[in-house]
C-alpha cells in the first residue's frame, strides 16, 4: 500500500481552504457556527425578547451545555474506542438519575449545601449511581457486544443491538419507577443568584457547569498522562495494532465502558436536578448528545464539551422565537450542517 | 536449538489455503530474509507466526515454548515483536506515546532506559518525540514502528516489508538500521520485496512461492543461484 | 353455520388464500392456485365451524399485521436491498398517514371548526389519498436524501432517527397543520357504505342484501380485504423490481460499491431511488393505517411502534427477503399481541399484591422486545428466511413466485 503524503497541518492552511479529503477547516466551520448563533441572537432580539433576556438565555444555554457535556464526553469516549453509536447511552443517564433518586429517598434528608438545592445524600449517591451504571454497561458489553466483536460482526449490527438495549433498559426503568415525572427535592425552593449584567443563575446550574469542566479536564488528563488512558487512545486509533503491541484490548474496552457510563450517570443526575426526572430523559437527550459528539469530533473530549456548549446555547437561544419543544430539532440541524462541511467534526485528529 | 522453529505450517483465510506445509527456522542473532513473488503468502506467514492467524496444521515454537495457537499479546511477553507492513503506528499519538505503547505489557514501570535505548538507535526520533506520528513522513513512521517494537527488548523481531514504498536512500538507511539492531543482539526475520538488498545483508534466506518453500540457503548462495536470480531477483 | 359467520369466513378466505399462494410458491401455477384455495378454505371454514368467536380477533390482528408487513417491505427495500440503516421509519409512516387524513377528510365546519384545525381537507376519494400519501412520503425522502444519504451508515442511522423525531414534533406542535397535539378525527373509511340502510349503490342487489346482515363493528372484514390486496400489490411490484436489472444493480451497489461504480452504475442515484421507493411503500402503509384508526395523532408514531418493532420484524423474518419481511411482521405482531395478554393477566393478578407494579406491567413488553432484538442480532442476524441469491428470473428452472 502506498504511503499517503503527509497531511498539511491545519495551521498552514488558509481559513477557508479544503483539506485533501474535501472537508473544510475547523476554523471555517467554527466561524459558520458562530454566525449561526449570532443569527439566532438577532432573531430572538427581533422577535421581541430584550437583550438582557437573550443574555440570560445564552448563560442558561452554556449551563445546559454542561449537562449535555457530561453525557457527551462519556459517549465520545465509547464511540471512539468501540466504533459504533451506542443508542442506549442515554439510558445510562436515566439509570444514574434514578439510582441516585433511590438513594436520596432512602438516606436521611440533610440540609442543602450552601445555596445549592441538594444535600449530602445526593453527593453520596453520585458515586454509587456511577458504579451501578458502570457495572450495567460492562455486563451488557460482556453478554452482547463482545460476542458480536468476536464474530467480526459489522458495526451496523452492533448499532442495532444497542437499539434493542435502549428499549430493554427503558422498559426496566419504567417497570421499577413508573412513568411519572419526579423531582429530587420537590417543594424545595431553588432561588437564583443575582449576578452582574442582570443574569440570574441558580447555584445548581453553576455547580453543574463547573463539574462538567472539572470532569472534562480530569478525563483529558487521564487520556494524555496515564498508561491506561493512552492505551484507550491507541485502541481507538488502531485496534489491531493495539493487539500487536500487546495491549489487552478487552481490558481497555471494560475501562471505557466504566468511565463512559459513570460520566453519563453523573450527567443524568445533574439533568434531573436542573429540570426533572423523567423515564424517557435518556431518549430525549439522545439526539443532542449525538449532535454534540459528532460536531466535536468522535473521540475528542474537548470536542464533546465545545459541541455540547454550542448545542446548549443554540437550544436556549431558539426558544426565544421557536417552540421550545423543537430543541432537539435545532441540535439536529446544527449537526447536519457540520456533517456537510466537515464530517470528521471540529476537533478530529485526522 | 533455534530461536524460532516453524514446522510444516498450513494456514489460510476461510476456505482458502495460502500456506502449504511451510517450514523455516531462525537462530538467535541471525538475520533471515523471506523473499518471493507477490501473493506467495509471505505476509500470511508472518501473521501466522505472530498469532494473528491460527495455523490449521503444523507447529511453531519460540525459545522452546509452543506458540502455535498463542495470542499476540502473550507472544509479545515471550520476547517476539512484530512490525506490520501498513498501519504500523498510532497516528493520533505522539512518537513518544507510540514508544510507550510498545512497552505496554511491561506494566507501570519507568521506561526512560528503554526509551533512551531506542532513541540512541534512531536519533531523529528524539528530536520529534512530541510530534504526532500521523504527521511524519513514511521513513520516519517506519522508524517509529520499529522503535516501538524494540521497546520490550525482544529477542526476535518480525519485520513485514520494512522498506515498502520508501525512496532508495531511505531503503539503504533502513537496512543499515536493521543491521544495527541485529548487531545489538536481536534476531531478525523479515519479509522483503527488495530481494537483492535484503539477501545481501541476511545471513540466510528462504524463497517462498505459491505458499510453499522453494529455495533455502545462505544469503550469498541465494544471490548467486541462477534459478533464484532469474525468477526472483529481476535478472 | 349462519350467514354472518359464513360471510366472515369468506372475507377471511382472501388473505388465507394469498397466504397459501406464498407458502406454495415453489409449485407450478395450476397446482399452486388449487392448493392455496384448498388450504385457505380448510383453514378459514375450520375456524368458522369450531371456533367462530376467534374470527373477529383474527380479522383485526391480520389487518395490523398486514400494515406492518407493508412497513417491513418498505424497510426491506431500503435496508435489505441497498443497505440504508433507516432508523426513521416512523417519520415516513407519519407523513403518509397524515397526508392521507388531510386529503380524504373535509375541512372542519360549523361547531367543529372551533375545536379542530387542519391545513386543508380535500374530501378526496380513497385511492387518491393513498397515492398522495405515497408520493408525499417519497418527496420527503428525496428531499432529506440529498444532504444525508451519502453519510456513513452510523451517521445515517442517527440522522434518520433525528428526522423522524422532528416530523413527530411538527405534527405534535403545529396546530394549524393537523390539529396537533389533538387528534385528527373523522377519517372516512372506504366501503363503509355497506352499513348504510340502502347499502352501497354500486353493488348488485343480491350481494347487497347478503351483506346487510353485517354490523358496523364488522367493518374490519371489509378493510381486511382492501389491505390484503394492497399488500399483494406491493409484494408483487417489489418482487418484480428486485429481479429486474435495477434490483441487481442495487444489490451490486450494496455489496461492492466500488466495483459497481466502475461498471458504470450510477451509484448515487441508485441509492436515492431505493431510499425513496422504500419511503413510498412506508407512506402507503400510513395511508392504509389512517382510515382503519379513524382518528390519528402524533402519539401513534412514536419510535417504539413505528420504527423499532418494524426493525425487529425485518431482522427476524430475514432482511433481503420480501417473504421474510411479511413473515417477520406476522410473527412479531403475534408475539407483541401475545405479550399483551400476558401482561394484562399479570396486571390483574398483581392488582391486589402490588398495585404500583401492576399498572406498569405493560412496560414489560418493551423490555421483552428489546431483549428479543438483541438476541436476534446475536444468534440469527440473517433472520429466518435468508436472502435468496436469485440472479434473474430467466436463469433458473424454478417457477417464479
Amino acid at each position: 500500500m502506498i504511503d499517503r503524503a503527509r497531511p498539511v497541518a491545519d495551521e498552514d492552511m488558509p481559513a477557508d481552504a479544503r483539506d485533501p479529503g474535501g472537508a473544510r477547516s475547523s476554523r471555517f466551520v467554527g466561524g459558520v457556527l458562530l454566525l449561526v448563533l449570532a443569527g439566532m441572537w438577532i432573531a430572538g432580539w427581533l422577535s421581541g425578547t430584550s437583550a438582557e433576556d437573550m443574555l440570560s438565555l445564552t448563560a442558561w444555554g452554556v449551563m445546559l451545555g454542561g449537562i449535555i457535556a457530561l453525557g457527551g464526553i462519556g459517549l465520545t469516549l465509547c464511540y471512539g474506542v468501540l466504533k459504533f453509536p451506542n443508542f442506549a447511552h442515554g439510558e445510562f443517564l436515566t439509570l444514574g438519575a434514578y439510582v441516585t433518586y433511590g438513594m436520596v429517598l432512602v438516606l436521611p434528608r440533610s440540609e442543602p449545601i450552601w445555596r445549592f438545592s441538594f444535600g449530602w445524600e445526593l453527593v453520596v449517591g453520585l458515586p454509587l449511581a456511577a458504579a451501578v451504571t458502570a457495572v450495567v454497561a460492562i455486563t451488557i458489553d460482556r453478554l452482547l457486544y463482545r460476542p458480536l466483536r468476536r464474530h467480526h460482526s459489522p458495526l451496523v449490527l452492533l448499532a442495532m443491538a444497542s437499539l434493542g438495549m435502549e428499549f430493554l433498559l427503558r422498559g426496566i426503568v419504567y417497570l421499577i419507577w413508573g412513568s411519572d415525572f419526579h423531582f429530587y427535592y420537590s417543594g424545595r425552593a431553588n432561588p437564583a443568584l443575582y449576578l452582574p449584567f442582570g443574569l440570574r443563575l441558580q447555584a445548581d446550574q453553576i455547580f453543574v457547569f463547573a463539574l462538567a469542566l472539572v470532569l472534562v479536564a480530569l478525563l483529558y488528563w487521564m487520556l494524555t498522562r496515564t498508561r491506561i488512558g493512552k492505551a484507550m487512545r491507541a485502541t481507538a486509533d488502531n485496534p489491531d495494532l493495539a493487539q500487536v503491541r500487546g495491549i489487552d484490548t478487552e481490558q481497555v474496552v471494560a475501562w471505557t465502558w466504566a468511565i463512559g457510563a459513570g460520566l453519563a450517570a453523573v450527567g443524568g443526575v445533574m439533568y434531573g436536578l436542573a429540570s426533572q426526572m423523567r423515564p424517557d430523559m435518556g431518549f430525549v437527550l439522545l439526539l443532542p448528545l449525538f449532535a454534540a459528539v459528532i460536531m466535536g469530533g468522535i473521540g475528542s473530549a474537548w470536542g464533546a464539551l465545545v459541541g455540547s456548549i454550542i448545542i446548549g446555547v443554540a437550544m436556549q437561544l431558539t426558544s426565544a422565537f421557536l417552540n421550545p419543544a423543537y430543541g432537539p430539532a435545532v441540535a439536529f440541524v446544527l449537526m447536519v450542517l457540520v456533517l456537510l462541511m466537515r464530517p470528521q467534526g471540529l476537533f478530529a485528529q485526522r | 536449538m533455534p530461536l524460532l522453529q516453524v514446522d510444516a505450517v498450513t494456514a489460510g483465510y476461510g476456505d482458502t489455503e495460502i500456506l502449504r506445509a511451510v517450514s523455516l527456522h531462525v537462530e538467535a542473532d541471525e538475520v533471515v530474509a523471506i523473499i518471493g513473488p507477490n501473493g506467495a503468502g509471505k505476509s500470511t506467514l508472518m501473521k501466522t507466526i505472530f498469532g494473528l492467524l491460527h495455523p490449521r496444521q503444523g507447529t511453531i515454537a519460540f525459545d522452546g515454548h509452543d506458540i502455535t495457537h498463542q495470542a499476540p499479546h502473550r507472544i509479545v511477553r515471550l520476547g517476539m515483536c512484530y512490525v506490520p507492513q501498513v498501519a504500523n503506528v498510532f497516528t493520533s499519538l505522539t512518537v513518544e506515546e507510540n514508544l510507550e505503547m510498545g512497552a505496554f505489557p511491561m506494566g507501570k514501570v519507568d521506561l526512560s532506559d528503554s526509551k533512551d535505548r531506542v532513541y540512541a538507535m534512531f536519533p531523529k526520533l528524539r528530536q520529534r518525540r512530541r510530534q504526532l506520528a500521523g504527521k511524519m513522513s513514511g521513513g520516519e513512521r517506519q522508524m517509529v514502528a520499529m522503535g516501538s517494537a524494540l521497546m520490550m527488548n525482544p529477542r526476535l523481531l518480525l519485520l513485514d516489508e520494512p522498506t515498502a514504498a520508501l525512496s532508495p536512500k531511505l531503503v539503504a538507511e533502513i537496512f543499515e538500521r536493521i543491521a544495527g539492531i541485529n548487531d545489538s543482539g536481536v534476531g531478525i526475520l523479515m519479509v522483503e520485496q527488495n530481494a537483492r538488498q535484503s539477501l545481501g545483508m541476511a545471513h540466510r534466506g528462504y524463497v517462498l512461492a505459491n505458499g510453499e518453500n522453494r529455495h533455502e540457503g545462505t544469503g550469498r548462495d541465494l544471490l548467486e543461484d541462477p534459478n533464484v536470480g532469474r525468477l526472483y531477483l529481476g535478472g | 353455520m349462519d350467514l354472518l359467520h359464513f360471510l366472515k369466513a369468506c372475507f377471511l378466505l382472501v388473505p388465507a388464500f394469498l397466504l397459501g399462494c406464498l407458502l406454495f410458491s415453489r409449485w407450478r401455477w395450476p397446482a399452486r392456485l388449487s392448493s392455496a384455495l384448498a388450504f385457505g378454505c380448510l383453514l378459514v371454514f375450520g375456524v368458522a365451524a369450531w371456533w367462530p368467536g376467534a374470527m373477529d380477533y383474527l380479522a383485526s390482528f391480520s389487518i395490523v399485521a398486514i400494515i406492518y408487513s407493508i412497513l417491513s417491505l418498505g424497510l426491506n427495500a431500503q435496508w435489505g436491498y441497498n443497505g440504508h440503516l433507516n432508523f426513521g421509519v416512523a417519520g415516513f409512516f407519519a407523513v403518509g398517514a397524515f397526508t392521507m387524513a388531510l386529503f380524504v377528510t373535509s375541512p372542519p365546519s360549523g361547531l367543529m371548526a372551533a375545536y379542530a384545525q387542519q391545513w386543508f381537507g380535500l374530501d378526496a376519494p380513497y385511492l387518491v389519498g393513498v397515492a398522495a400519501a405515497g408520493l408525499m412520503a417519497g418527496a420527503v425522502a428525496w428531499l432529506i436524501a440529498q444532504p444525508i444519504l451519502h453519510l456513513r451508515a452510523d451517521f445515517l442511522a442517527i440522522a434518520t432517527l433525528g428526522i423522524a423525531e422532528i416530523i413527530r414534533l411538527v405534527f405534535q406542535n403545529e396546530r394549524w397543520l393537523a390539529n396537533g397535539p389533538q387528534p385528527m378525527s373523522g377519517i372516512p373509511q372506504p366501503l363503509s357504505c355497506v352499513f348504510d340502510d340502502a347499502g352501497c349503490a354500486w353493488l348488485p342487489d343480491a350481494l347487497r342484501s347478503a351483506l346487510s346482515v353485517m354490523q358496523p363493528r364488522d367493518y374490519g372484514y371489509l378493510y381486511l380485504v382492501i389491505v390484503t390486496f394492497a399488500l399483494a400489490l406491493v409484494y408483487v411490484v417489489l418482487e418484480a423490481m428486485v429481479r429486474s436489472p435495477w434490483g441487481r444493480a442495487l444489490r451490486a451497489v450494496r455489496d461492492e460499491e466500488e466495483s459497481a461504480a466502475m461498471s458504470g452504475k450510477h451509484v448515487k442515484s441508485l441509492r436515492v431511488q431505493s431510499f425513496v421507493l422504500g419511503a413510498v411503500v412506508i407512506g402507503v402503509a400510513g395511508a392504509l393505517y389512517a382510515p382503519y384508526m379513524v382518528t390519528i395523532d402524533y402519539s401513534h408514531f412514536k419510535p417504539l411502534f413505528a420504527t423499532f418493532l418494524v426493525w425487529v420484524m425485518l431482522m427476524l423474518g430475514g432482511s433481503g427477503n420480501n417473504k421474510g419481511a411479511i413473515l417477520g411482521a406476522f410473527v412479531i405482531w403475534a408475539v407483541w399481541s401475545g405479550t399483551g395478554f400476558v401482561t394484562d393477566y399479570l396486571q390483574v393478578a398483581l392488582q391486589g399484591v402490588a398495585p404500583d407494579v401492576a399498572s406498569r406491567m405493560s412496560f414489560l413488553r418493551w423490555a421483552f422486545v428489546g431483549l428479543l432484538l438483541a438476541l436476534i442480532v446475536l444468534y440469527r442476524p440473517q433472520g429466518i428466511l435468508p436472502e435468496r441469491k436469485r440472479v434473474s428470473r430467466f436463469l433458473d428452472g424454478e417457477p417464479e413466485d
